[in-house]
């Protein structure tokens, strides 16, 4: 990192180290650390879509693995109490497995079928969850989850300790997945993604790097399970729709598919929005006289423009990883290219 | 034996609505290879055309006599057509552009495409179900056990009529022809004189007015629709023209019905099966992509390299 950036991000890391106390507003904290498991949810997602290339419509049903284990695990429920940090090992272990077991079947599709299948699944898990009442509780879903506690002192009600537990798993995060994004398996991923036949050729094997992409990005997913459902302090079905895959997705084509920090800014961008912008602007409007507005409504056509306004304009995102983008781009020259030897071609020799 | 034959019929009907829909899935995968995520959605427009055409037309009952049966003709083709133009606007907005982009970009656009459309309807007619008329009387014909409504026996007719319809033109015209080629080899298609840009907008066309048909039939069927109503039967619709083999027409029938008759015969048999259909409809479609991702009726083709 050269001087200047080095110096900028020590001081973003010292600046959220100390947030919490210099903002004693219980809110703002809350907000950050809601915006941080969705910061954990894009950077798994970015391993399988970002860097393996392999497009995961489902991906909520991780997350929702994930909240579901803890919620099962740790709480009346089955009266298991399985301690949080023990269960920030376990539950991206059972995530992993769910990637694995949806990955084996599925990954030897085409890249369009995949997205289908996956859309499937993130479908199928949360139905499950909302069937299996006896389990679950149906629709009401698992409340009263056991509180996390640190050296014999519980979480309690603040948002702060949540906050400091996801400020360390998104570091966690950051430094797993721009290890792997310079291995060998993060290029073997590479070569997938911009041709799978060739990559095959040059002796990688396809299927297991596809499932190590699925099962480290459900971890991620498993992870981000845990803290959001014990700091929710509960899980429900209704909270793992195919909106949130969606949600996860718009944050990655915002910020730039492949780019670890590109996905954060992604990620804190649409979370913004959404706990803030949205909300605030409403207010802001019913405050201006205009009582029937309500911009929380439009949220969805929101994440409906982003997609396809960047794809259409920007497929690299805000802050692009320079494959990416030239990915993208030589799709998009090569084709003058075949025109104009469209049109020198002047039809057979007489 | 009866409650099985019965389940059949209900079966029958429930898939005409899906082949409809399934055919428009099933012709634009074949000409430009993209899963079209807001197809579902273009259906649920249909039916929320109907609505607003029915009210425009002054009718909130049930109609009679010839002017009844134009009543009926004129909604279903005026939602065809309103359709058929919004299905044209998306692939020439969203889709043209990224025809040569990388496979995903198209795809994630159309999931974009989709939800916009969603919001547009939640917008237009709240979140909350809508009654749709009960425009066409329903009486119930009893044979051999068996209760067969009109309705029923409309959905069957309408939908293998349109697609008896559709095979003629893809097989018989000009521009059917012209489809086909596209879909084998755009560029030597070009190369041909076709003019790929129109072939591709009249396949937007004819699906998405295909779909807008089952729009309104789902309405009447149904009596009632929701924004989010397209999602669900987008899914088992795409599902039915990858049993059937996508890209392929009469697949596309075989497969709507038989998703129909998988789920009505589920939803019967299955242990509290109705909250399982979503489930059984997908693991079909996971257990046909891998054991015969070409469908029943398609050709296993090599990966276009």
């Amino acid at each position: 990192m050269p001087g200047a950036r080095r110096i900028g991000f020590f001081v973003l890391v010292a600046a959220l180290l100390v947030f919490p106390f210099a903002d004693r507003n219980n809110s703002h904290v809350d907000f950050l650390a809601n915006a941080g498991a969705f910061i954990l949810l894009a950077l798994g997602l970015n391993i399988v879509v970002g860097f393996a290339g392999l497009l995961d419509l489902g991906y909520a049903a991780f997350f929702a693995i994930g909240s579901y284990s803890y919620a099962m695990l740790a709480s009346q429920q089955f009266g298991l109490h399985v301690p949080f940090w023990l269960m920030l090992l376990v539950a991206p272990v059972i995530a992993a497995i769910f990637g694995v077991l949806l990955g084996a079947p599925t990954l030897r599709l085409r890249g369009d079928y995949l997205a289908i299948v996956t859309l499937g699944f993130g479908e199928i898990v949360p139905q499950t969850f909302l069937n299996l009442a006896q389990f679950t509780n149906g629709p009401n879903g698992i409340s009263s989850l056991d509180q996390p506690s640190l050296f014999g002192r519980p979480f309690g009600f603040s948002a702060t300790p949540y906050y400091y537990v996801l400020l360390g798993l998104i570091a966690l995060g950051i430094l797993i997945a721009r290890n792997l994004q310079n291995s060998r398996l993060g290029r073997a991923w590479m070569a997938i993604r911009e041709d799978e036949l060739a990559a095959r050729h040059m002796g990688i094997n396809t299927t297991t790097t596809k499932l190590a992409a699925f099962a480290l990005g459900a971890s991620f997913s498993g992870l981000a399970g845990v803290a959001y459902a014990a700091k929710l302090d509960l899980v429900s079905p209704d909270q793992f729709q195919f909106n949130v895959s969606v949600l996860v997705l718009s944050m990655l084509v915002l910020g730039g598919m492949g780019n670890i920090w590109g996905v954060i800014v992604g990620s804190f961008i649409l979370s913004f929005v959404n706990s803030f912008l949205l909300p605030q602007s409403t207010t802001l409007a019913h405050a201006a006289g205009f009582a029937n507005v309500d911009f929380t409504n439009y949220r969805f056509m929101l994440y409906g423009v982003i997609l396809v306004a960047m794809m259409l304009f920007r497929p690299e995102g805000l802050i692009p990883s320079r494959q990416r983008a030239a990915e993208f781009h030589e799709a998009l020259t090569d084709a003058p290219v075949a025109a104009q030897e469209q049109a020198e071609y002047e039809g057979p020799p007489r | 034996m009866d409650v099985f034959l019965q389940q059949v019929v209900n079966g029958l009907s429930l898939g005409g609505i899906y082949a409809l829909i399934a055919l428009g899935y099933t012709m634009v995968y074949g000409i430009i290879e993209l899963i079209n995520f807001a197809h579902g959605d273009v259906y649920t427009l249909g039916t929320f055309f109907s609505l607003a055409i029915l009210a425009g037309l002054g009718v909130n009952g049930v109609v009679h006599g010839p002017a009844g049966v134009a009543i009926v003709l004129v909604t279903l083709l005026a939602a065809m057509l309103l359709c058929g133009i919004t299905g044209v606007l998306i692939e020439r907005l969203a889709y043209r552009r990224l025809r040569n982009a990388p496979r995903l970009a198209p795809l994630i656009t159309a999931i974009g495409v989709s939800f916009i459309l969603e919001n547009v309807m939640q917008l237009w007619r709240g979140p909350s179900p809508i009654a749709f008329p009960e425009v066409i009387a329903n009486p119930s014909f009893a044979l051999g056990g068996v209760d067969i409504t009109a309705k029923q026996i409309a959905v069957i007719v309408l939908a293998v009529g349109l697609m008896a319809a559709l095979q003629t033109f893809i097989y018989r015209t000009k521009l059917g022809k012209a489809m086909r080629a596209t879909a084998q080899d755009r560029d030597a298609a070009q190369l041909m004189g076709i003019d790929v840009n129109t072939t591709i907008a009249a396949t937007f066309l004819i699906g998405s007015a295909l779909a807008g048909a089952a729009g309104f039939v789902s309405g009447v069927y149904y009596g009632t629709t929701w924004f989010f109503n397209g999602f669900e039967a987008g899914l088992k619709a795409f599902t039915a023209a990858v049993l059937g083999g996508i890209g392929n027409v009469a697949g596309a029938m075989l497969g709507g019905f038989s998703i129909g008759l998988i789920e009505a015969i589920a939803t019967q048999y299955i242990p509290g099966g109705a909250q399982w259909t979503n489930v059984v409809v997908f693991s079909v479609l996971v257990l046909v992509l891998i054991f015969r991702p070409s469908g029943l009726l398609g050709e296993s083709l090599p990966e276009k390299v």
